[in-house]
């Protein structure tokens, strides 16, 4: 491997958007929490919820602050790295990333009206009426960036002749077919990974002898939000197979070590490949992977030996696409296990396994995110848009992106370390007990 | 349609947009800093907190805002500018970076700590300085292209008069525009000691303005004569009425009356000057290379964003109403009565 401007350029890349899409992620998924909480609160009159939902805002404040600095950082990246890709990429596929400017414009200043405004309305339910441009905002948001990746794979909406850029349609950029399986998938996988995030603080208290009904009453609405969100997520996962399997099977048969195009196709679990292509070691589920592709055991899946060598992805994807897959189904089933447990009168739910069971979760989910969107985005490989541009010919020819990446990494260092530790400092100096019994002293 | 001059207007209003309130946010973070090491801090930050906590992200946004419509309207240029400010670009990023993660962690996590308003109003003087470059580097003979390959000329940047006119201009700009409308937020807030402290901010910059304006028309026309003699044939009288504006605003803030006339004649100051500077630039966004009547995207693209324009308009003027009458105007939350 030789660390030239587009070896450079890519990791620059990666290393922005895995940092950028931590705080994205929890940029979709919490406010759909907190909006949850606040609702509960008021209609249950149970001020618990209402504290909850405080608490959650106050975090998320920081989360935000520093995704709004990797987006933009990323947004302008984009155009410092790629600046080739950005300009073919300007022509067709301006108008969503336009568009997300203005839904986080939207967001950003409803969110400034939240958080300085609970006290302030007769009625509290114009307070969580705020609740809901914050969600569409982030969700919109979401959905307009999810849209421009989408035609980086399924590029729509233009033609090319004699190297010109003609008969651009915005919106058949916008909707590319493989817009609706990434975007459903992105949203339900952020709304999951977010609730499993406050599920695990949640288990966290417990676990360190904090069991009051404030932090039960987190932890079951977390994990059952988490539970349905990951039904969500697997069934756009399920839709996504589809449609690789359909418009971009390099990437499906790359990721699954499909190498001969055939009928039951079995499905790869791990496993390792030899010197004469083989796979071994490897866990084989019968014919499991055309049950996926199409629906059908019968279903012929293509290989990668049928893609030309030089378009094919790394092999190494496989292993992004099973751990992102395993662990959607560890989060399912722990959250699952605890709702019946719940509901079982007889049973301990908040038994010591099972929280810690949903303490892993929560980071767990986000490594499944960094996971899967390494396989998305290296599953494209070689193209930054798909069958136009290669994404060695779109890197920058600058040449002091070496130190360019040296002072980024520094800063996501302090960046990350700070937030831990503003967020960690934040609530030990105010514990909800305390909190609780500031804002309702008369209540129990 | 005459997309192409819509689009650059567009464009130029969301800038002028993020120069007044960016201006505002850049100076407000000197100003909590200076107010702290002079001990004055609890005097003016509860002040400058009340207003900046809603609206920074807001603010952000426009300079996004700025960028991606760059992008949309005018891809070239996104491929020139693109190429040459990597390492420019990235420090100005960063510094974004470190101020608005650190206000937030000032701000909603520990208490002020001396360190971090250091940094946030360093990097609040730092970020307009190293944005400015790129409207320097649109003034020509920065950049070189060498077989296809775009190459930023650092050192001639570095040694330019005109380059370090602007960044003079810049900085004091923001002081000025900032101190003029922190010291109207005061007089709503009826804070009278903050007021009189502010006032001063706004007087002391008053001039150093105008010294740097004049600065940065005579190196301009070193630098790029066509570009000079178009501004003061053609758009003189912009340039007038800017003065005649600051005038204005000068004596209100002086005799001490109605600042917020004084405000918004700085508004109108700023507004004269960007744009008479903006057209005398024209045809050329980066002169030579890109011009904005040859470089603009295909006619669908463009009709397209300025649809999408008006509709994102018509969901945002209501929505920043609602933030200015809860937060600006709200003459409870002004005086810090309503949290």
């Amino acid at each position: 491997m030789e660390l030239d401007g587009v070896m450079l350029s890519r990791m620059l890349t990666t290393m922005t958007l895995m940092f950028h899409v931590i705080f994205a992620t929890i940029g979709v998924g919490v406010p759909v929490m907190i909006s949850f909480a606040e609702f509960l609160g008021i209609k249950r009159n149970d001020h618990h919820y209402l504290v909850l939902a405080r608490r959650w805002t106050r975090g998320y404040t920081i989360t935000v602050a520093v995704g709004v600095v990797t987006g933009t950082i990323i947004g302008l990246q984009l155009s410092l790295l790629w600046p080739s890709f950005m300009e073919v990429g300007g022509k067709v596929i301006a108008l969503p990333l336009f568009m997300e400017t203005f839904a986080f414009f939207f967001e950003a200043i409803f969110l400034g009206i939240y958080l300085y405004t609970w006290d302030r309305f007769k009625n509290k339910w114009t307070h969580w009426l705020l609740t809901l441009p914050i969600l569409l905002g982030s969700t919109a948001s979401a959905f307009f960036i999810t849209t421009v990746n989408a035609f980086m794979n399924t590029p729509r909406g233009f033609e090319i002749q004699n190297g010109e850029t003609i008969n651009v349609d915005p919106v058949a950029a916008m909707l590319n077919p493989a817009m609706p399986s990434k975007v459903f998938h992105v949203v339900a996988s952020s709304y999951m990974t977010s609730a499993a995030i406050l599920a695990a603080i949640a288990a966290f208290a417990i676990l360190k002898g904090r069991r009051g009904h404030y932090q039960q009453k987190a932890l079951r609405l977390t994990a059952a939000c988490t539970f349905v969100f990951s039904l969500l997520t697997a069934f756009a996962g399920d839709v996504s197979a589809k449609f690789l399997a359909d418009a971009q099977p390099e990437k499906l048969a790359a990721a699954e070590w499909h190498f001969e195009t055939e009928k039951g196709a079995d499905l790869v679990y791990f496993g390792t490949v030899n010197e004469d292509g083989e796979v071994e070691n490897a866990l084989r589920f019968p014919k499991l992977l055309s049950f996926l592709a199409g629906g059908s055991f019968d279903t012929e899946v293509i290989g990668l030996n049928d893609i030309p060598e030089d378009e094919r992805p790394p092999l190494w994807i496989h292993y992004m696409f099973d751990t992102m897959v395993t662990i959607g189904m560890y989060v399912m089933a722990v959250t699952l296990l605890f709702v019946l447990m719940d509901r079982a009168k007889r049973r301990n739910a908040l038994s010591k396994p099972l929280l810690l069971g949903i303490l892993a979760a929560g980071p767990l989910s986000m490594i499944a995110i960094e996971a899967g969107w390494v396989l998305a985005e290296t599953g494209r490989q070689p193209w930054i848009m798909r069958g136009y541009l290669k994404v060695a010919e779109a890197a920058t020819t600058n040449d002091s992106i070496a130190m360019v990446f040296i002072l980024f990494a520094l800063l996501y260092l302090v960046l990350g370390i700070m937030t831990a530790v503003i967020l960690i400092k934040m609530f030990k100096n105010s514990p909800a007990e305390l909190e609780i019994e500031k804002r309702y002293p008369n209540r129990e | 349609m005459n997309y192409e001059l819509i689009g650059i207007t567009v464009l130029w209003t969301f800038l002028y947009g993020y120069i007044i309130v960016a201006s505002i946010d850049f100076g407000a973070g000197f100003f909590a800093y200076y107010a702290k090491i002079k001990k004055k801090d609890h005097i003016i930050n509860d002040l400058i907190s009340r207003y900046l906590s809603p609206v920074w992200e807001i603010t952000n946004v426009f300079f996004v805002f700025f960028f991606v419509g760059i992008v949309g309207f005018f891809p070239a240029a996104a491929y020139y500018y693109g190429t040459a400010l990597l390492l420019p670009g990235s420090v100005a990023l960063i510094l974004i970076g470190v101020r608005g993660s650190f206000y937030a962690f000032n701000n909603y996590g520990s208490r002020n700590s001396t360190f971090y308003l250091f940094l946030y109003g360093a990097a609040g003087l730092l970020i307009p300085a190293s944005l400015s470059t790129v409207l320097t580097i649109s003034e020509g003979g920065f950049l070189k292209e060498i077989d296809g390959n775009v190459i930023f000329l650092a050192k001639e940047l570095l040694t330019s008069p005109y380059s370090w006119s602007v960044v003079f201009l810049s900085i004091v700009s923001v002081l000025f525009i900032s101190a003029s409308f922190l010291t109207f937020y005061a007089d709503r807030a009826e804070n009278n000691w903050a007021r009189k402290t502010l006032r001063q901010f706004a007087l002391f910059w008053s001039m150093p303005t105008i010294v740097a304006s004049l600065l940065a028309f005579i190196s301009l026309q070193m630098h790029n004569p066509e570009h000079y003699s178009k501004a003061v044939t053609e758009y003189w009288w912009m340039f007038g009425l800017s003065l005649l504006c600051f005038g204005a605003a000068s004596w209100f803030i002086y005799i001490g009356k109605r600042y917020g006339a004084a405000f918004i004649m700085v508004m109108l100051q700023f507004f004269f000057a960007f744009f008479g500077y903006g057209a005398s630039h024209l045809p050329y966004i980066l002169y030579p290379y890109i011009s904005f009547r040859e470089n603009v995207t295909s006619d669908a693209m463009a009709a397209a964003l300025v649809v999408v324009f008006i509709l994102g308009l018509c969901l945002l003027i209501p929505s920043l109403v609602l933030v200015m009458r809860l937060f600006l105007f709200d003459t409870d939350y002004v005086k810090g009565k309503k949290k």
